[in-house]
């Protein structure tokens, strides 16, 4: 055995070039290295371009790399991200589900009118177990509606296709329609909204960010030494201790660098003034300072200044659901036995059947999950803009989609990645945001999301057909 | 280590005393095993098996019997009914009649999962392998190993994967990769490794070599030879004289949906087999079933 963990799993090794065996060393997704490059790109691309119309503060001098911008940037990938995580497990057993905007429109619609119809008049405005009522409710009609979704398809043998393109016409404006009467839906309760990212107490703050990003750095530390510890039992074949360092420095510093970026994107200033105002905090006083984004007393006006009172708002809660949703469909996609029958019944279904893995009744959990994540997106979603709108989840399926494939899920069933699909959301909210910034017409960011949609599968099956 | 599989069958009767009598004279015939009676108990006694498929009889009245440490040939033309016989066992069809005798014992095989639960399994043509996946996750499909937080134990399984992969294809490095990116031969080999790895006794072969070249039929060969060495008893099925000649002890022999006989290989030529297959003519070195051509009638 240990003769064989040495000779290495392939024979071309001496052949290949420091990068390529900088790679197999490391054990990195090459492609998932790629996604960021792209990304990066973008980012870079939209930085330097949007400097030369004005001037700002960004890395290139100009306003997409900003705390500011990649703080917003964040929480709009959100809630496509969240969804675009269980897609990958849909379009990995071979389906689609075409219904997860409509789903969401739905289930916003129905938590909404739960909370400002229902309970609100029932227990009084503001009560404490509203939010807890409407989460309950609509995470519930996710995963019903997306159950029902799974029988259908599973059981009565309709088209995955056909039955959430059913579900696409009929759940957001047509059910949704008719519970809401096409009216928006507003104003949310005060705690449900803190799920949203839009007020004060949806942002951790830098301490407890902080405080977070070096629990993180500590998991990522002790993922690789016991995956390393693990490898030692067994007497596999170990990554060089320089590659394992270098991932967990690599990891880390991207944590802290994310950490840091957040943290510096300070609070509005009305609404620092605001919160000092209900929390008895003093104002120092100062000089009136148009670029600056604290708060201080010039005379008895409270103004901007660059030197005042500051708050910084760290994580915002959709993010740290999105990145929690991201770890456990993770988890549940490569360390569970669910996970492993969904890539299975992917790869090959009838191989699946014989193997004793029942296909029918994972096709109605995996449903039934992206359901669920329609659900959370939705409760995300509805939660930012504080209102459910019939239009609230127009076009997202397509977005998940997108986002999934850019991501390098394969159409073809059994490839794809969770991490990919989430890395995927964010090229594309990027793209879409940076084009926002630039203020283009809503025609040609139409143009470009849609060409690189197309763009970027081209390039990634190029490279597959390489790595074969 | 994987889960002990069961060693004793479920048994439903003890069919021994109702061996004889019960069995309508009429299908004696459909036992050619009496004459070459000479190993005690079979392993496994398909016996008078029907099928029909919408008022088509695939199977009618066909049986076969294996020994530990043998393999059999089944023949046939396309359409002959060999591959639902064999699917009968496996649990993928259910019979409309006829009964199932593992070490003399009626067992009852409605599904996949009994079959294996008896310690039978099958290799079937296509390999169904999930080929999005690695070796280990093949090797342990459906039977997965688990960590006692209830996750994937894939590092166990990936060991116990070396181990037997070691034993069966000791060349075979590619452990990471999906089972797609390996060759014919090795594919072929993670396929036997998920088959016996669970203590089969029964192994069902379904074109084993079809997909494979020359040098990776002969390895599939050596691994039969050495299961049988192993004791367990191998039903192979093929269209390729040569091979069936060159690893069967025995073939048996069906043409629509009957049982034209069955012989031991070194007993008959190549092309009595063939006059078998194609003609349902039993030559003189062979036992007759009821499908044989009754030349004499």
């Amino acid at each position: 055995m240990a003769l064989d963990a040495n000779s290495s799993e392939s024979p071309a090794l001496v052949q290949e070039g420091a990068v390529a065996r900088f790679f197999r060393a490391t054990e990195i997704d090459t492609r998932m290295l790629g996604m960021i490059a792209a990304i990066l790109v973008v980012w870079c691309i939209f930085d330097i371009w949007s400097g030369t119309k004005i001037a700002n503060e960004g890395l290139f001098g100009g306003s997409f790399l900003t705390p500011r911008n990649l703080w917003t940037l964040l929480v709009q990938t959100a809630s496509i991200a969240i969804m675009a995580t269980g897609m990958v497990l849909v379009i990995v057993m071979r389906h689609i589900d075409l219904s997860v905007g409509s789903l969401l429109t739905l289930v916003a619609t129905i938590s909404a009118v739960l909370q400002v119809q229902h309970l609100g008049p029932a227990l009084g405005v503001g009560h404490w177990s509203i939010w807890i009522l409407a989460t309950v409710a609509a995470l519930s009609v996710g995963v019903f509606v997306g159950a029902c979704n799974g029988y259908m398809i599973a059981y009565l043998g309709i088209p995955s296709f056909i039955v959430t393109l059913g579900g696409l016409i009929a759940y957001g404006r047509g059910i949704g329609f008719y519970i809401s009467e096409g009216v928006t839906i507003a104003p949310l309760d005060k705690t449900f909204k803190i799920v949203g990212g839009g007020v004060p107490e949806s942002w951790l703050g830098p301490f407890w960010s902080w405080v977070l990003a070096v629990i993180a750095c500590a998991a990522i530390a002790y993922a690789v030494y016991s995956g390393r510890k693990q490898r030692l039992r067994f007497n596999f074949p170990l990554r060089p201790m320089w590659a394992e360092l270098l991932i967990t420095g690599l990891a880390s510093a991207t944590v802290l660098g994310a950490t840091h970026i957040v943290n510096s994107y300070p609070w509005p200033p009305k609404l620092i003034e605001q919160f000092a105002l209900a929390n008895q905090i003093t104002i120092p006083p100062g000089v009136e300072n148009r670029d600056g984004t604290g708060v201080c007393m010039a005379a008895d006006k409270v103004v901007r200044c660059v030197d005042g009172l500051i708050f910084y708002t760290g994580y915002p809660v959709p993010v740290l659901i999105a990145l929690a949703v991201g770890l456990v469909m993770t988890f549940i996609a490569t360390r569970t036995l669910f996970g492993r029958y969904v890539y299975a019944i992917g790869g090959n279904p009838e191989a699946a059947e014989l193997a004793g893995i029942n296909t029918k009744l994972m096709t109605v959990k995996v449903f039934a999950l992206m359901g669920f994540l329609a659900a959370v997106s939705a409760i995300v979603a509805s939660a930012r803009l504080d209102a459910a709108t019939v239009s609230l989840g127009d076009l997202n399926e397509l977005y998940v989609i997108a986002a999934a494939v850019i991501g390098g899920t394969s159409l073809a069933g059994g490839l794809g990645t969770i991490y990919g699909a989430m890395l995927g959301a964010l090229l594309m909210q990027s793209i879409a945001s940076g084009m926002q910034l630039l203020n283009l017409p809503s025609a040609w960011q139409n143009i470009v999301v849609g060409s690189v949609l197309v763009v970027a599968v081209f390039v990634d099956q190029i490279y597959r057909r390489r790595v074969k | 280590m994987a889960k002990t599989s069961k060693k004793t069958a479920t048994p439903r009767k003890s069919a021994r005393s109702a061996d004889v009598h019960d069995v309508p004279s009429a299908v004696k015939g459909a036992k050619p095993h009496k004459n070459l009676k000479e190993r005690g108990t079979p392993l496994i006694e398909m016996r008078d098996i029907s099928i029909a498929f919408g008022g088509i009889k695939a199977v009618d009245h066909a049986g076969v019997d294996l020994y530990p440490g043998e393999v059999v040939g089944l023949l046939g033309h396309n359409g002959a009914g060999k591959s639902t016989l064999i699917k009968v066992l496996s649990g993928a069809y259910k019979r409309d009649a006829g009964q199932i005798f593992i070490n003399g014992q009626e067992v009852t095989i409605n599904n996949p999962r009994d079959a294996k639960a008896l310690g039978i399994e099958t290799i079937y043509q296509t390999l169904a392998l999930a080929d999005n996946v690695d070796a280990a996750a093949n090797l342990y499909l459906g039977r997965e190993l688990k960590t006692p937080f209830g996750t994937l134990d894939d590092v166990a399984m990936e060991a116990e994967c070396r181990n037997v992969m070691h034993r069966l294809n000791p060349n075979f490095r590619r452990f990471k990769e999906p089972v797609s990116r390996l060759s014919g031969g090795q594919r072929q080999s993670v396929a036997i490794a998920r088959a016996i790895h669970f203590n089969a006794r029964i192994l069902i072969m379904d074109e084993p070599t079809a997909a494979l070249g020359p040098a990776e039929t002969a390895q599939v060969g050596e691994l039969i030879k050495q299961l049988k060495a192993e004791g367990i008893g191998i039903f192979l099925i093929s269209h390729d004289l040569h091979d069936v000649f060159d690893l069967a002890d025995r073939v048996t022999v069906m043409k629509n949906g009957k049982v034209v006989g069955t012989a031991r290989t070194s007993d008959v030529t190549h092309d009595e087999v063939l006059g078998m297959i194609i003609a349902g003519k039993s030559p003189p070195g062979a036992i007759p079933g009821p499908g044989a051509m009754r030349e004499a009638a």
